[in-house]
């Protein structure tokens, strides 16, 4: 079970199917022939220009599930083509995988329609527990793999690939066995996890998940859908494919955060919260959860915050609208405290801020800070300790 | 006594003309640390904050016979700087850089297990030794020389700890960050099996925290071979799933790696958890008592 611990860490830039399928067809892994497309006209074009009778007209989303949205559509000619990817685009497509609000659609992908004999699952990601590249396996492919492992885990297997050695011969013989490939078949297997693991190692992927890989009427192997996350650590020697990051697919707030170097994460609550270092950042939401409120945001301000990204993140935070109380927590230990005290407190006046704000700030000068804040004018309420900050949050927060 | 660094520690400091480097090597000088020279491909030669600059960790070592090395390079090279500390026969090497790829840390942990060298980190606050070496950023005075090992994967969530056991009069023998990375060096049975050896060290406190099944293998590893007491705090009972935490191991995925089933894990093996960040200090107290 623990093989999916890291399936949805996708944090990094997340490529979108078209971008996955043309990397994939650098490695040679076989794809159906497909082109992007973003006006109807050009969609209906793309399916005349791909041939055949029938195609594949699919949404270009982040997110999974896309074919119980309705994102993705079976059409017989390129007129019907025209008229799936005119009702897809432009509209917000809501899978099981999304929030209620949907992601936007701005591009479909025009396949040429498959024809398939069976559905695998195959994907490629980081082993936390084995601290090595691994493919997860499942001869029920097509569903989500969370939802197999949580119904029928023994239908999951892992090939770990060795640090050491790389990718053996070996790795290819037992996903074979797993999915039940003899011959043929066997052999492109074989040269597909291969490629699939050239691509992870080249490309730095952090996950490349294909679901389903199809065996199709004909015998061969063929990409049906996937999805490649490129680790964001690594991006400085990905330039191409950090090119590739979709900020119409992330979060508003979340983007603009990074941006600005913090990292943010938004929760439905109502107590916003500042910290330096994102551990006592999410020990702060949950204190805030055990006195009884609902934590607004995760925010971590870095763990040598100085006040100009305090006044970043009073900015991030004050946009979200169900804020009714703002708590700071810093540990003050390279940074002094009274440097952060004059942050807030030159933030507060700035951005006019309407909710009380306690900020509890420990650590390297922090006396002097608390008697700062203490004889401001501004409603900003110092706390001693960690509890009593986060009891005097949820009660002003009330 | 004290786990990892102590009073004879000799370290080199990768990075040392760095602006992170240098800043953070000057604090632990002032504390006290003995860090004898700096490595900074292309600045063999040079000097800084007083000490020799060399070009790689083979000549810095030859030069001083360091054992422990404390790596503050960009992230880029960071996977150089700790094969060549290893190389150079680094016994222990301490690496704060944060943004390591994962991949890099793949092929690092499976070559340094031909080497008898052991890291901390990558994406670490370091490790100190109250009153005797301080190998990190964190702020040196809140530390008190004491009876508490502290093991946590955080930085200031391990500060508030360290506060909070100072507070409360039990102070510290040695306090360990192992980082925030889900691929990294030393993890919590290490440095549970180095705290129950330790005969200074009378109870462990272990801040954990969301993703991967480290605190899980841990409360396995405690119920059986740990006899001092263990008090321990998951960060992130309120992170949703999917989502990363900052940190780039922190994230519950596929149902797997939440602070429930780390505390229930950790429970079952009688360990003393804490789910308030602000008990820390007191459960050990009282564990203690």
């Amino acid at each position: 079970m623990r093989a999916f611990a890291l399936l949805l860490q996708n944090a990094g830039v997340n490529l979108h199917e078209y971008q996955a399928k043309e990397l994939l067809g650098r490695y040679r892994v076989p794809v159906a022939a497909g082109r992007a497309a973003s006006s109807g006209e050009a969609a209906a074009a793309a399916a005349a220009e791909l041939g055949g009778g029938r195609w594949a007209v699919k949404a270009q989303v982040h997110a999974g599930g896309r074919g119980k949205g309705g994102g993705v559509k079976l059409c017989d000619s390129p007129g019907a083509v025209r008229e799936a990817a005119e009702r897809l685009l432009g509209s917000q497509l809501v899978t099981p995988q999304t929030g209620p609000e949907g992601l936007p659609v701005e591009k479909v992908y025009v396949e040429q329609a498959s024809s398939i004999a069976r559905e695998l699952y195959l994907s490629l990601l980081i082993d936390r527990e084995d601290e090595c590249v691994c493919f997860v396996g499942s001869a029920a492919g097509g569903m989500d793999i969370e939802e197999v492992a949580r119904v029928a885990p023994e239908k999951i297997a892992r090939v770990r690939v060795r640090p050491a050695t790389g990718i053996m011969p070996y790795a290819g013989r037992r996903l074979s066995r797993i999915f039940g490939l003899e011959d043929a078949p066997a052999r492109e297997m074989h040269v597909l996890a291969g490629a699939l693991y050239r691509l992870f190692e080249e490309c730095d992927a952090s996950l490349i998940e294909i679901n389903p890989l199809v065996v199709t009427g004909e015998g061969g192997l063929l990409a049906l859908d996937a999805k490649i996350a490129v680790e964001d650590n690594a991006l400085f020697r990905q330039p191409d494919l950090a090119g590739l990051r979709d900020p119409g697919q992330e979060d508003e707030l979340e983007r603009s955060a990074q941006e600005v170097g913090l990292s943010y994460v938004s929760l439905d609550g109502s107590i916003a919260c500042m910290v330096n270092g994102a551990g006592l950042a999410m020990a702060t939401m949950d204190l805030i959860k055990l006195q009884g409120g609902a934590p607004a945001n995760f925010l971590d301000v870095g763990g040598a915050a100085d006040s100009a990204r305090v006044a970043a993140g009073f900015r991030l935070i004050l946009s979200n609208p169900r804020v009714c109380a703002i708590l700071v927590n810093i540990f003050g230990g390279i940074v002094r405290c009274d440097v952060i005290a004059e942050g807030i407190l030159q933030a507060v006046r700035e951005a006019s801020v309407e909710v009380p704000v306690i900020a509890r700030l420990e650590g390297t000068n922090a006396g002097q800070a608390r008697s700062m804040l203490d004889e401001s004018e501004l409603t900003v309420t110092a706390a001693s300790d960690l509890a009593a900050a986060a009891r005097i949050a949820v009660e002003m927060a009330a | 006594m004290s786990i990892l660094v102590d009073a004879s520690t000799r370290a080199i400091c990768q990075g040392l003309t760095g602006r992170q480097g240098r800043f953070h090597a000057e604090q632990c000088l002032e504390y006290g640390t003995q860090i004898l020279a700096g490595v900074t491909p292309g600045r063999g030669g040079q000097e800084c904050l007083g000490l020799p600059v060399f070009n790689t960790a083979e000549e810095a070592v030859q030069a001083t016979g360091a054992d422990t090395s404390l790596v503050f390079v960009p992230a880029p090279a960071a996977a150089d700087a700790i094969m060549d500390a290893a190389d150079a026969g680094i016994r222990l090497i301490i690496c704060i850089t944060e943004g390591v790829p994962v991949l890099d840390m793949v092929r690092i942990k499976a070559a340094l297990k031909s080497f008898d060298c052991r890291l901390i980190g990558p994406n670490c606050p370091g490790v100190i030794t109250p009153g005797q070496c301080k190998l990190g950023i964190m702020p040196g005075f809140i530390h008190e020389p004491g009876r508490i090992g502290i093991i946590s994967r955080s930085g200031t969530l391990t500060y508030e700890v360290v506060h909070q056991t100072t507070a409360s009069g039990l102070g510290q023998t040695s306090c360990v960050g192992i980082g925030g990375d889900p691929v990294r060096g030393l993890n919590f049975i290490d440095c549970l099996e180095m705290f129950e050896r330790d005969p200074e060290t009378e109870g462990i406190v272990m801040v954990g925290e969301i993703g991967g099944a480290d605190e899980e293998k841990a409360a396995d590893y405690i119920s059986s071979e740990v006899s001092k007491p263990v008090v321990a705090y998951i960060a992130g009972v309120t992170a949703p799933p999917g989502k990363r935490m900052g940190h780039a191991g922190a994230i519950v995925a596929g149902g797997q790696g939440t602070a429930e089933a780390k505390y229930d894990a950790l429970q079952a093996a009688g360990v003393a958890v804490t789910r308030s960040p602000a008990e820390i200090g007191a459960s050990m107290a009282r564990a203690l008592a």
